[in-house]
């Protein structure tokens, strides 16, 4: 059976990790490359690293990230966040990466999920989607430019669509949990889960290890992503983990 | 020194850089003078069939790999690269692949999340690509297409369930593919691609 992966998120800005990472057992804890190593052996199932750098001049830092990572750490990893043009997909992927993430990018134009999808494969292109509850919609609502711009686009239409022009993977993060620690948002991502029939990653909420095996079954997410609990250490990898096996979920260990 | 067919089909970075870190050398060609200097090949590859087959063809290498099989050397297919060693893909139904197996690829079923990306349970039989590693371990897979188990029987190597039985490895004679991605697949992977390069290196030192 196909495990159910736990996917730790580095946020990595001009190269460095940031978000007070709590890590007394690493040489450097601002190295993405040594925390990922870190990851892989505690038993993540797949990375991702998020450019949260401001500036066009200092992304090429990523690239070289993407390169170094890919010599020491042999799982699975996505890098997202400001990519937008077919150039910088094939230099992210070249240096090693597995999957790039789009976000605001694919949603002011699709071509480039469709063109992505063609050139590399389905499999390398994860469309992220940052979803909100509006109530006068009476649905979740796509929003871009890292959560500060509602497009009024529905989050379920949004999903069957990038799915139709080829993407491989949806990251799902929800602005109502995000940040909030009160467990994943389980109507949403079972929403989008059953709409789509691409693996769904779901981030934004985990708190407690109860929240991944709900998120995972509930939810139906393929996936779950986090970031503070593991930086943080309020639980290992592995913890949850071995937790998600004791509930009978299916995960690799 | 191991062979990585270079033909514009998707990463060949992590197969080179999992191979250094084991301490292999490996170099990245299509150049049929180079290839020929090595005992063993990889074919890596992601994206689809049909390309797959044109860029093949394109670079010459079509023809190459057919005259190489002759001499029976080590090849190790992996992902796209075990998919092409079939005879046909539904992927793209008029291309034709390298023919070692004559079976066609199909397409996962409709109800099932596809790709079939993440990591799945393993179940090897006896061979030294799978020496050490316990039968079940997970390893990665990222495909939407997949070998029917109906593989000749002595040439299914290892066989992984995703709604349907399928062949995650084949072997015939010292051409193997494999579905998954053993340069992700963290140490059990590394420990199947040491394997596979021991075993080249074994051969060169016996003059096989």
């Amino acid at each position: 059976m196909l495990a159910r992966r736990i996917v730790p998120c580095l946020d990595v800005k001009e190269g460095r990790v940031v978000k007070g990472v709590k890590f007394v057992d690493l040489k450097d804890a601002g190295d993405p490359v040594e925390l990922a190593d870190f990851y892989n052996k505690e038993g993540a199932d797949e990375l991702v690293f998020l450019d949260i750098t401001a500036s066009h001049e200092q992304r090429e830092t990523m690239v070289e990230v993407a390169r170094r990572t890919a010599r020491e750490v042999f799982i699975p990893f996505t890098v997202g966040g400001g990519i937008g043009t077919i150039d910088q997909i094939r230099n992210i992927l070249k240096a090693g990466a597995d999957k790039i993430s789009l976000n605001t990018a694919a949603v002011e134009n699709t071509d480039l999920i469709r063109e992505g999808a063609r050139i590399f494969g389905s499999q390398c292109i994860v469309i992220a989607i940052d979803a909100r509850w509006n109530e006068q919609m009476e649905d979740w609502e796509v929003y871009t430019h890292g959560g500060r711009k509602g497009t009024g686009i529905s989050a379920l239409t949004w999903a069957a669509r990038v799915e139709s022009f080829g993407a491989g993977e949806i990251l799902l993060t929800s602005m109502d949990a995000d940040g909030g620690r009160d467990g994943y948002d389980i109507p949403l991502t079972r929403a989008i889960s059953e709409k789509v029939s691409i693996p769904v990653i779901a981030s934004g909420g985990a708190g407690k290890m109860e929240d991944f095996s709900r998120v995972l079954t509930e939810g139906k997410a393929d996936a779950a992503l986090a970031a503070s609990v593991f930086h943080y250490r309020h639980f290992s990898i592995r913890e949850v983990k071995e937790y998600l096996q004791q509930q009978g979920v299916e995960v690799r260990l | 020194m191991i062979a990585i067919i270079d033909y514009g089909m998707g990463n060949v970075t992590s197969v080179s850089n999992a191979f250094a870190y084991l301490g292999f050398e490996t170099v990245l060609t299509h150049e049929p003078h180079v290839l020929d200097s090595c005992p063993a090949l990889v074919l890596p590859g992601v994206g689809a069939f049909g390309s797959a087959v044109e860029e093949l063809q394109h670079k010459g290498l079509f023809d190459y790999l057919n005259q190489r099989r002759k001499k029976d050397s080590f090849l190790l297919g992996i992902c796209l690269g075990l998919q092409l060693l079939f005879d046909r893909s539904e992927e793209d139904p008029h291309s034709r692949g390298l023919t070692y197996f004559s079976d066609t690829l199909k397409r996962f079923s409709p109800g099932l999340k596809v790709p079939h990306m993440g990591w799945n349970r393993v179940y090897a039989g006896n061979d030294p690509l799978f020496e050490g590693i316990p039968r079940g371990s997970h390893f990665y897979f990222a495909h939407s297409f997949y070998a029917p188990p109906a593989v000749r029987e002595e040439c299914l190597l290892a066989s992984c369930k995703y709604g349907v039985d399928f062949a995650a490895a084949v072997k015939l004679g010292n051409a193997y593919g494999v579905q998954f991605h053993p340069e992700k697949s963290g140490e059990i992977g590394l420990r199947m691609l040491l394997n596979f390069g021991r075993m080249v290196e074994n051969a060169a030192y016996t003059g096989h």
